[in-house]
């Protein structure tokens, strides 16, 4: 298939997942603001929603203050901040435009009608409950896209590069949230399981939506350590790095294994699943859970320029 | 939809009664249906110069046109010999000139205008075929004769409307489609890609690799290039995708390059090859031209089609069809004042006001003059924009063009329309589907039925037997 194919495809996946991430963040955040203070500290919720979105200098370039208003138009409806809800799914349609053939109908439609239907959002909500059924829509949507295409696409190449955006994606915003918010994982002298971080730990795992995949898992109350675990080391967790590193190395194999040749993204991501499937939750305690996150973001991300070397350019 | 005496004509008589049966409400409910389909598919134009409206729809009309099998035999027949011509004086213009060398089209015509390619001189292209692809305008003056409006020789565009149209007319209303017997028009894609497959050159495999080369997502056409690449199952490629080295040209795949072997683009000459044509294009792919001199790729259509169906040379094709073929066209030409001339001149200004001028070069319906539409401080600037350059404008009369039934809000109303069949040259054979895009002009009394200037389409039925 064409190089470009590829890369609208994979691009297009990666921005409806951004989407719906950047809603589950908003819908995060919203929950956290409406506890009283004695619950949730003095911290700025909005501050710390841009920075877990990886948006924060383009935003302090725009705006002096972090607030409900600022933010969610930033977030959710800016037109000039290039990764607002608004324009992932603009951008996830111009890249469909783009690839009309190598979409099935039912891709398409659940692209184009998103898109249609985001105007009538406008430009927000005019109360926090509108504002939270955007929210819902927006969820639904990526559900629906990311379901059509399961269940509709040809197994093939085109299939595999669309998977290997979602799990780019998942992979970079798993991993920017554990960066923003690690020190709240860190086990801490004071206040261990006060209410303040009971709140902060659920709201961590909200935004993978993973609270409740945290209950079955570990059938325990909500610690830390367990957070951190799950969100990077246990593959039954959708959205832990484990598991979009399982996702990634098999869909990059079927892509070889067609094609009939491997390359250095092969390469590179069974190296980095290896590293996450011999890590230890305690080791990584030991040996520093910042210095870990960050190495993996950079690993992620040299992944993402190697696949874009070997395929999409 | 009648004839001269005012009955309803037999190939209507059919979809007349059913109109009259069908209540107003099922047909406008249908009628909203068909926007929303034609949304959803994302079946969408721009408009140039309106940033309000990226994406427009052309409007529908649910009522089609209707054509006997006796008069698309005409207009048929009509199309196969002007194609033929066309070729055969594309040929000549780039070679030996002969018709030039006769006086029956003027030099200064051909070598002054800026839609000749001095690049083409001499140039041998495969299979001698440099139109594979025409969507010829005509229209229908009375039962017997039809007229060509615009001989479109560059890339015509409109082929998807056709298609989808009938997809839509099948799925809203097939009960009237079990009242005729229709001919299919599905098969087009199928006779594109044979057609495209033929033009190979010859040192290529026996399964040629055919593309779709395409402006990109912000040209108008887009939906159209999209569509077409998907029902023909070749690649939709963009410049950037494309490669040229050692004279051959190629496209970036995820498995490396490969090489391709025809090119059906849908991008202007100009636009082509920044080495050779508009430097500035970002659009086209260096160093193309000098693959297609060197014989490794078809272009469809070939470069320099243009004087074909340049307006001033329109004027001309009745005598290009007798000096080639020896035949009377089957097809007639409006008849033309050329400006060029002083007589002629003359005469428009004369009759300015019962006229429709029009640029030489102008398309999409921008830059013309309907005489008895416009106001006299209107005509009057007109007046002194074609003395200044007469060279630059043609003139026709105002023409009784055919209506048919049109859903308006005023309810069902006669409307103007046009017919635009979509002609295929081959190696082998001429191949035309029975039908083509009718469009509509939807305003009363109209005659403008380009989509950019508020024009609708039909779809087009053309009777079996």
């Amino acid at each position: 298939m064409l190089s470009r194919t590829a890369d609208n495809l994979y691009w297009l996946a990666r921005y409806v997942e951004r989407a719906e991430y950047l809603a589950r963040i908003l819908d995060t955040t919203l929950r956290l603001t409406a506890l009283p203070l004695a619950y949730v500290g003095e911290s700025n919720e909005w501050e710390s929603a841009v920075a877990t979105a990886g948006c924060a200098s383009a935003f302090f370039a725009a705006h002096d203050e972090a607030n409900e208003e600022t933010v969610t138009e930033f977030l959710a409806f800016s037109t000039s901040n290039p990764s607002s809800i608004r324009n992932c799914f603009e951008n996830a349609r111009l890249n469909a435009r783009a690839v009309r053939t190598a979409l099935t109908i039912e891709m398409w439609d659940s692209i184009n009608s998103a898109w249609l239907e985001l105007k009538k959002w406008g430009n927000g909500p005019s109360s926090r409950e509108e504002f939270a059924r955007f929210l819902r829509w927006v969820m639904g949507s990526s559900l629906n896209f990311d379901g059509s295409a399961y269940r509709t696409m040809l197994r093939n190449d085109a299939y595999w590069f669309s998977r290997l955006g979602v799990y780019m994606e998942r992979a970079d915003n798993t991993a920017r949230i554990l960066d923003v918010k690690y020190h709240l994982l860190l086990p801490a002298e004071e206040h261990v399981g006060g209410p303040l971080d009971y709140f902060q730990w659920t709201s961590i795992l909200r935004s993978v939506s993973a609270l409740t995949a945290y209950h079955w898992v570990y059938r325990e109350n909500v610690k830390p350590w367990l957070v951190a675990d799950l969100l990077m080391l246990r593959d039954e967790m959708p959205r832990s790095l484990a598991n979009c590193y399982e996702n990634l190395v098999q869909n990059l194999d079927r892509i070889a294994k067609s094609y009939g040749r491997q390359g250095p993204a092969q390469r590179q991501a069974r190296t980095i699943r290896a590293r996450l499937e011999n890590s230890k939750i305690e080791g990584i305690f030991q040996s520093g859970l910042h210095e870990f996150i960050d190495g993996f973001i950079e690993d992620n991300n040299q992944l993402g320029s190697a696949v874009a070397q070997q395929y999409l350019l | 939809m009648r004839d001269s005496g005012g009955a309803v004509r037999p190939a209507y008589v059919e979809l007349s009664q059913w109109l009259s049966q069908i209540p107003p409400d099922v047909l406008d409910f249908r009628r909203r249906e068909a926007e929303l389909l034609f949304r959803r598919i994302g079946i969408t134009f721009a408009v140039y110069g309106d940033p309000e409206a990226t994406e427009r729809l052309i409007p529908f009309d649910v009522i089609p046109r209707i054509l006997a099998a006796r008069e698309w035999d005409i207009v048929r027949r009509g199309l196969e010999q002007r194609i033929k011509a066309i070729n055969a004086y594309i040929k000549d213009v780039y070679n030996r000139r002969e018709i030039l060398k006769a006086g029956v089209v003027p030099e200064d015509l051909v070598f002054q205008n800026p839609v000749f390619r001095p690049e083409m001189n001499g140039q041998k292209v495969p299979h001698d075929i440099y139109v594979h692809i025409a969507g010829i305008d005509i229209v229908r003056v009375d039962a017997e004769t039809f007229y060509v409006l615009e001989d479109n020789a560059r890339t015509p565009s409109g082929v998807s409307y056709m298609l989808e149209n009938r997809e839509i007319m099948l799925r809203l209303f097939p009960e009237l489609f079990s009242r005729y017997r229709i001919a299919p028009v599905e098969n087009y894609p199928d006779e594109l890609l044979a057609t495209l497959k033929s033009i190979a050159p010859p040192a290529a495999p026996s399964d040629p690799n055919v593309v779709l080369l395409t402006p990109g997502v912000f040209n108008s056409a887009y939906y159209e290039h999209s569509f077409l690449a998907d029902k023909l199952g070749i690649e939709l490629v963009e410049g950037r995708d494309l490669v040229v080295k050692d004279d051959v040209v190629s496209m970036r795949t995820t498995e490396g390059l490969k090489r391709v072997d025809v090119i059906y683009r849908r991008i202007d000459d100009d636009f082509l090859d920044p080495l050779v044509f508009r430097p500035d294009s970002a659009l086209g792919v260096p160093g193309l031209m000098s693959v297609y001199q060197a014989g490794n790729v078809t272009l469809a259509n070939a470069v320099g089609t243009g004087i074909a169906d340049d307006k001033a040379v329109y004027s001309y094709m009745p005598a290009i069809v007798k000096f080639y073929l020896g035949e009377e066209p089957i097809l007639k030409n409006v008849p033309t004042w050329r400006c060029r001339e002083e007589e002629h001149l003359a005469y428009v200004l004369d009759h300015i006001e019962e006229l429709v001028v029009k640029e030489v070069h102008g398309s999409g319906g921008y830059g013309m003059l309907i005489g008895p539409k416009e106001d006299k401080t209107t005509i009057a600037a007109f007046r002194a924009k074609l003395k200044s350059d007469p060279k630059n404008f043609i003139a026709q009369p105002t023409l009784a063009l055919s209506t048919c039934p049109t859903c308006v809000e005023e309810g069902i109303a006669p409307r103007h329309v046009d017919l635009r069949p979509f002609v295929l040259a081959g190696r082998d054979r001429i191949r035309i589907v029975p039908g083509g895009l009718t469009r509509v002009a939807l305003k009363r009394g109209s005659l403008v039925v380009n989509s950019s200037q508020g024009g609708g389409t039909k779809d087009t039925w053309v009777l079996d037997g």
